[in-house]
């Protein structure tokens, strides 16, 4: 404020608010928006079901769930071992409703048992390793192909016929039309095996010790995401430039571009604050939705470069027959997907008073 | 000669007189066109599979990893098997697993959305909440720890899996359209004139809603098909069946990576990206014709 006050001819205080008095206005509106409340209650909700449909879904399986579930592992596991699992999963003597609230008791302490694989490591700690490889992946990839896509389907819509709108677009939809993992399989033959530009497999040279203040490891750690970003980012691109410039279009077309064209201001801004702005906030709630896809495009990508994230956790679980791991993993993406929902709900929050 | 090139000119246009104006727009629309044209191919390739095929898929007929020659056309797989074969009836297996599980899909969101949607109140209540629900804890993961649970995955487990899994995103669209028809003055009428319940949705509503219903129905073939690959790629699939996904799978498992063997990963993965594109266009195309604006010309 002292600033505003010290530069004469500033503007009045009020059409010129500080950062903080700005800050403090957005925390405001996401503490007092009654969509967000309701946000945060259907998340909780969705939280539960999933918990619940892990519970349900190896009951509802042909045949006795506990042979089904744990007959590969008699005799291979100690029988106090195994006696363990079983109680994890409320797999015990006793009515369906005891089991389950035995089993809510262990999901909500994050204790999802010895992971049968790496017996016995908990379940808990194989994930949060490898958790944070395909949060940092995932992150990256997505926020990237966003505001990629958003932008080049913003120009799109502004230069209609133009260069970006005919050549590029259709190009970037034919490459979204193809699957994750074999846009992967390609990068990975291409330009790991046969160019040898890139590493193929791994997050970091196994040769390097792990230690993240250390320039090389950091610069090891960017050069082997190179490959599954590049593979995520070409693929996810292409659907938000065409959502984008399809909003845009409709924008255009609304009165109030008109008026401000009538009023002669400049073109950039038009587009960017006045016609972007409001065409942004559909793909928001979408950008939300697609952080699940992008994860599921991951496990993929992940398996196709043996990078040590989720996904291929989630291989290596699969193929064992590690349900405690299967389940585990599920209900952390899970967790991972409705925790990017919301912190998206709230940057809705933000840009569009109308949310508050 | 001229009299009868218009003869045929003439015949030609009372053709395409006599075809509805649907489909007159579609065949007008250049990427909806290309779109059908491509999925007619691997359709055609699908029907005529023990024809084209110069072997049976699982048959091993040559040395292993043999590179395309004239013999085997796309060349052959780590067990000595035609690559070209399996290419072929693999279009049957997936077309066909993507096309039943699309339409299953489609019809449970048919049935949810409009339910939903029409009938409101509670109703729509409750099965929007389990829509929503479904789209943010369902998807591939949901999919992975069901199908983990099978122990012996048949043809059709993918099948199963998807349509339980894959319906919410349908209804939701579906159902908010519904629910815009259901206040519009059309059907405000109809309800007055005393129709039943039944016959507003099936005479008043679904006709409004055919567009929207067959982009949703593309779309959801569309994720059938990249799901099953996935699915089968990861190797949850029958091991026996001959799909698209499971020569992925087996290409993936063979090293073909690393020993450099790309006819054994690359055509499967074309057509999957080839088949998914037509579907696209075909959307796009739909988008294009009922909403004139969006087309780039």
């Amino acid at each position: 404020m002292t600033t505003a006050i010290g530069k004469p001819g500033a503007g009045k205080p009020a059409d010129n608010p500080g950062f903080l008095s700005k800050l403090l206005d957005s925390v405001y509106a996401i503490f007092t928006s009654r969509f967000l409340r309701r946000r945060f209650m259907f998340y909780l909700v969705a939280a539960f079901a999933a918990i619940t449909l892990n519970f349900i879904i190896p009951r509802l399986m042909p045949g006795d769930p506990v042979q089904l579930l744990f007959a590969r592992f008699q005799g291979k596991l100690d029988p106090r071992a195994f006696e363990a699992i079983k109680a994890q999963f409320g797999f015990v003597d006793g009515p369906l409703f005891e089991q389950y609230l035995l089993y809510l008791r262990s999901i909500v302490t994050l204790d999802f048992g010895p992971s049968i694989m790496g017996f016995p490591v908990p379940v808990f700690q194989v994930i949060s390793s490898s958790l944070r490889w395909t949060l940092l992946l995932a992150g990256i990839a997505s926020v990237m192909s966003y505001l990629i896509g958003t932008f080049l389907g913003v120009l799109a819509a502004w230069r209609r016929g133009g260069r970006i709108d005919t050549v590029l677009l259709p190009i970037a939809s034919v490459i979204g039309a193809f699957p994750y993992f074999f846009v992967a399989l390609l990068a990975v033959y291409i330009l790991g095996f046969q160019l040898d530009i890139f590493p193929t497999s791994h997050a970091y040279d196994t040769a390097i010790r792990q230690d993240w203040r250390s320039t090389e490891f950091i610069w090891s750690v960017v050069y082997h995401m190179m490959l599954p970003l590049f593979t995520i980012i070409v693929t996810a691109t292409g659907g938000w430039m065409l959502g984008m410039r399809n909003n845009m279009i409709g924008v255009l077309s609304q009165d109030y571009i008109v008026m401000a064209e009538a009023k002669g201001l400049a073109d950039r801004r038009i587009m960017l604050m006045y016609a972007a702005r409001n065409a942004i906030l559909p793909s928001l709630t979408a950008f939300a939705m697609s952080f699940g896809f992008i994860i599921a495009g991951l496990l993929l990508t992940e398996i196709v470069f043996s990078y040590p994230g989720m996904g291929y956790t989630f291989l290596l679980a699969v193929n064992a027959r590690d349900y405690p791991l299967i389940q585990g993993i599920y209900l952390m993406i899970t967790a991972a997907v409705l925790l990017a929902n919301f912190i998206a709900d709230m940057s809705y929050v933000l840009l569009d008073p109308r949310a508050r | 000669m001229t009299e009868n090139r218009a003869q045929s000119a003439g015949l030609l246009s009372g053709f395409w007189m006599s075809m509805p104006g649907w489909a007159r727009s579609i065949i007008k629309n250049r990427k909806a066109l290309t779109g059908l044209l491509i999925l007619a191919f691997f359709f055609l390739v699908a029907l005529l599979a023990p024809l084209l095929a110069p072997t049976a898929p699982q048959r091993m007929v040559g040395r292993p990893h043999d590179p395309p020659s004239e013999q085997y056309v796309f060349g052959t797989t780590r067990q000595g098997q035609d690559v070209f074969a399996q290419m072929v009836y693999g279009a049957r297996g997936s077309l066909r697993v993507g096309f039943i599980s699309g339409t299953v899909i489609i019809i449970i969101a048919v049935a949810v959305g409009l339910t939903a949607g029409f009938v409101g109140g509670a109703t729509d209540e409750v099965l929007s909440l389990i829509a929503n629900i479904f789209l943010v804890v369902g998807g591939l993961p949901l999919i992975i720890v069901m199908a983990s649970m099978i122990e012996r995955p048949g043809p059709d487990t993918v099948i199963i899996v998807l349509c339980l899994t894959s319906w919410a995103w349908g209804a939701r669209v579906l159902r908010s359209q519904a629910l815009s028809l259901r206040n519009s003055e059309f059907v405000e009428a109809a309800r007055v004139s005393g129709e039943p319940t039944w016959r507003i949705i099936a005479v008043e509503i679904l006709p409004n809603m055919t567009s929207l219903i067959v982009s949703a129905w593309i779309g959801s073939v569309l994720y059938a098909i990249l799901v099953q690959a996935a699915y089968e790629f990861i190797g949850l699939g029958d091991p026996n069946s001959v799909t698209w996904g499971t020569i992925l799978y087996w290409a993936q498992n063979n090293q073909a990576l690393l020993t450099g063997a790309w006819w054994t990963f690359v055509p499967p993965g074309l057509a999957i990206a080839a088949v998914g594109l037509s579907l696209t266009l075909i959307n796009y195309g739909i988008d294009e014709i009922t909403n004139p604006r969006l087309s780039s010309s």
